[in-house]
């Protein structure tokens, strides 16, 4: 504010300058009004840049006291946002890849099934989705399950059917807190609905882990570094690594290729029908665009006569004539 | 035209039970077709990628050696 007063000032001297260049004689006259002009210019300076200065002031105090965005948690504590990567089946109009499903559940089988549950997956949804019916109950009677009481009241054990559940790696949850040092390996059938970001998340924490935990990254004993889980002390061990599951159409085993297809295949789990859902949905889609063109035709057909019609006003004939012969009256009236 | 439209009139229109029948019949096929249709179009928008379009590669070979 003060440069610009003082840019004022120079620029109306050097107008007095010129004045009194171009006309010598009314010197003393216009010294004097160029002065009374300066200061007047000066006070009219003072007042916006008060004034301005006065509005900034105010609204910088205003966003001190109550602008800024208040975190419960530090970033640290927020964990890294993952990366928004372009998944194929979350499309509207893409149903999952069968294909990458059925790697992925060989990944969990082979990978994450020694720690992590799936509770919530029966062996029949495989069916049809990922597997045969074959292949399904020969998976299914790998596993034994107890029966129902027989007459001695015992229970025995039978090989899994396929309505059977596919089993937990531990008996119970404090089985699994015992066997982690105390972590709880989460369940991972609705895992994907379960974290903000879903597959983006579990994607971003399997392929996320670094080399070695980055300087002055405060790891406690016994937890992992990984910059994507909230806290970024993770129990879990990078788990997944080139090469390590053998699939069978001989997709090469990346560590994201593995990460992608297990994603996948727990969006699945989460999700069984959105596929049916979104077909679903451009039927309904389809079936309502024909009937809102309908109500748009039926409304138009009978809003016809009301939109085409045409109003004229035609004056009676007699009337018209009364009030000429009771003008004319009013006339001679007057007159008289 | 007016043919036509008193053909309709005289063989569907003119008897309730007629146009109530020509409703449901009409109602049952334009269901069967937009539903196939769209199914069509669904199956062709993501081909390769349901079970139904990979599951020969893992059905032929079980299929040689248990015949039921």
């Amino acid at each position: 504010m003060l440069a610009r007063s003082c840019v004022r000032q120079a620029s109306s001297v050097g107008a007095v300058a010129r004045q009194s260049l171009n006309r010598p004689a009314t010197r003393a006259f216009t010294n004097s009004s160029g002065t009374a002009e300066a200061s007047s210019v000066w006070r009219n300076a003072m007042t916006g840049g008060a004034a301005t200065v006065l509005a900034v002031g105010s609204i910088a105090w205003y966003y001190h006291m109550f602008g800024h965005s208040v975190h419960a948690m530090t970033p640290a504590e927020e964990g890294l946002h993952p990366t928004k990567y372009p998944w194929e089946h979350v499309k509207f109009y893409k149903t999952y890849d069968a294909a990458a499903l059925r790697r992925g559940f060989q990944v969990y089988r082979e990978v994450c099934a020694s720690c992590h549950s799936l509770s919530r997956i029966p062996y029949r949804t495989l069916v049809g989705t990922l597997m045969t019916v074959d292949e399904a109950k020969a998976l299914a009677e790998e596993n034994e399950y107890d029966t129902e009481p027989n007459d001695q009241g015992d229970i025995e054990q039978r090989p899994g059917k396929l309505s059977d559940y596919l089993p937990s790696p531990y008996k119970n949850d404090e089985a699994a807190r015992a066997a982690n040092n105390g972590a709880l390996p989460p369940d991972l059938s609705l895992i994907v609905k379960a974290r903000h970001g879903g597959c983006d998340y579990i994607f971003s924490l399997l392929t996320g882990y670094p080399e070695e935990p980055p300087a002055g990254a405060n790891v406690q004993e016994g937890l992992n570094f990984n910059p994507y889980f909230p806290g970024t002390g993770i129990a879990m061990a990078r788990v997944l690594y080139d090469g390590l599951v053998e699939y069978e159409d001989e997709t090469p085993a990346t560590t994201s290729q593995m990460a992608k297809d297990i994603v996948e295949f727990l969006n699945w789990a989460a999700e069984p029908e959105a596929d049916e859902r979104k077909k679903m949905g451009w039927k309904v889609l389809a079936a309502t665009g024909v009937l809102f063109a309908l109500s748009v035709w039926v409304k138009r057909y009978k809003w016809t006569p009301i939109k085409t019609r045409k109003l004229f006003y035609n004056p009676p004939a007699i009337a018209q004539k009364d009030i000429a012969t009771r003008l004319s009256e009013l006339k001679a009236n007057t007159r008289q | 035209m007016s043919g036509a439209t008193s053909a309709i009139y005289n063989s569907i229109f003119r008897s309730n039970a007629t146009m109530l029948g020509a409703v449901f019949v009409s109602a049952f096929g334009i269901q069967m077709a937009f539903d196939t249709g769209s199914s069509k179009v669904w199956d062709t928008v993501n081909r390769g990628r349901q079970w139904k379009d990979i599951k020969q590669k893992y059905i032929t070979k079980p299929e040689e050696d248990e015949e039921e």
